[in-house]
């Protein structure tokens, strides 16, 4: 029998989980001006794993350091997996002058995933904005690969500029498609831009879904994903049907540490993936 | 041949969305439907602003002129949305350029002709008025979120 991604992700970590696997680099690819994938597989003696949507690895650079970055892979090419990142701190820009063949240490997959079994027999709003694709990528993948269980599908994307866009030919790819409905925006563009201009959250009013049979899944930055959610209630999508994946200051992973408390939750254990309903409350809230 | 009136579109707008009939009545005379071709300029900044536009079918960019850097495009607005506050307020001038990036199909209101039954009505003012506050403070929203450039990597 398949395992299903609620199996996966909540199935006892079968490795160690606070040593790094090898893994090198087959490919890089340059995403946008500060945005990169690398392509990983598992390197010669290793095992590889499986993974659910939604799920983030340690990336260990040797001899810099960890973070913490969601996999944004089809989860049916495991063990080989790919990670979409920009170059913000020390331990991204010594990741960027990373070469194909060069080893990272792995240790994951971690955290709950994006709940795309339970959305069966719905129709799916996903809302990204900006690098958050990245962490639905997996999520999209999925649901494609499985397209008669759902109702519509719908991919909201809101980003910088027309240069930001993330896997601008996949995307492209998908819409081709016709059965996966599919809008871009930008905060701005030039005039020869063809597209949408405004914050993503603009587009829910007119988006093609029945808020009543909908499952909603957003990543991008908090504040977006706030208003996201605040929109999407006011459409009428459940809250507890809406889903988005925080990002804090993971260092374990394995909910030990507490660097990545948020308010009683773990973000690395109990989370990325949370359900709105459960921290509505502590969104946008300062002291947390 | 039949001919259908504004009214019953301009009903089911959902910016005009229970509003009462005699209203709507007032409203319609005011209207009339109107295309734009791609790439026309739907109007210019510093023109008179003696219309609005409530957007049928097509999308239309909200532009300025940035020195050095060119036409830039803040907003666009599709199926549904309003194009337009500045026939509500004096000097009643455009403060941005429009322009049709699809064909575009849009009621089109008059705005003097409004403005003169809002001032014999008003509770139609109040409800013109009502409306263009919701749309006005969600641009505002959508704007400052805008500013944020929460997207942007500090650069």
């Amino acid at each position: 029998m398949a395992t299903t991604s609620d199996e996966l992700a909540t199935a006892p970590l079968d490795v160690e989980p606070m040593l790094p696997t090898p893994y090198r680099i087959q490919r890089i690819r340059q995403e946008t001006d500060d945005t990169f994938t690398l392509e990983l597989v598992p390197a010669d003696s290793a095992e590889g794993f499986s993974f659910a949507p939604g799920q983030f690895n340690m990336l260990y650079v040797y001899g810099v350091g960890e973070v913490p970055i969601s996999i944004s892979s089809d989860p049916s090419d495991a063990p080989l997996i790919q990670h979409t990142t920009r170059v913000v701190g020390t331990v991204t820009k010594a990741m960027r002058l990373l070469k194909r063949g060069d080893m990272l240490g792995i240790r994951g997959p971690f955290g709950t995933h994006w709940p795309v079994e339970d959305a069966t027999g719905r129709d799916v709003v996903i809302v990204a904005g900006g690098i958050g694709l990245a962490p639905l990528r997996p999520a999209l993948y999925r649901l494609m690969a499985q397209r008669e269980k759902y109702r519509k599908i719908v991919l909201l994307y809101g980003t910088r500029t027309p240069e930001d866009i993330l896997y601008r030919h996949e995307l492209e790819h998908w819409r081709g498609k016709f059965d996966l409905e599919i809008q871009v925006t930008v905060d701005r563009a030039a005039s020869s831009w063809r597209g949408n201009v405004g914050v993503v959250t603009t587009m829910i009013p007119r988006a093609p879904f029945d808020p009543s049979n909908t499952a909603a899944l957003i990543c991008g930055p908090e504040v977006m994903m706030r208003f996201t959610a605040m929109e999407l209630q006011k459409r009428g999508v459940a809250s507890e049907r809406t889903y988005l994946s925080l990002e804090r200051n993971m260092k374990c992973g394995i909910g030990l540490c507490g660097h990545c408390q948020y308010g009683p939750v773990f973000t690395c254990k109990d989370g990325p993936v949370f359900s709105y309903d459960r921290i509505a409350a502590l969104l946008g809230r300062a002291e947390v | 041949m039949t001919i259908q009136t504004l009214e019953p579109i301009i009903q089911a707008t959902p910016f005009f969305q229970g509003m009462e009939e005699r209203h709507i009545d007032l409203i319609t005379g005011c209207a009339k439907n109107v295309r734009f071709v791609e790439g026309e300029t739907v109007f210019r900044e510093g023109d008179a602003a003696d219309q609005f536009y409530l957007i049928r079918s097509g999308l239309v960019s909200v532009q300025f002129m940035i020195p050095h850097r060119g036409l830039t495009t803040i907003l666009t607005v599709a199926e549904g949305d309003v194009l337009g506050w500045s026939w509500l307020f004096p000097p009643y001038r455009w403060h941005f350029d429009a322009r049709a990036q699809q064909a575009t199909h849009a009621l089109a209101f008059d705005g003097r002709c409004l403005r003169t039954k809002c001032e014999e009505d008003h509770n139609l003012g109040y409800e013109i008025f009502k409306r263009f506050m919701q749309v006005i403070t969600e641009r505002l929203e959508s704007t400052r979120l805008q500013l944020l450039d929460m997207y942007g990597n500090n650069k």
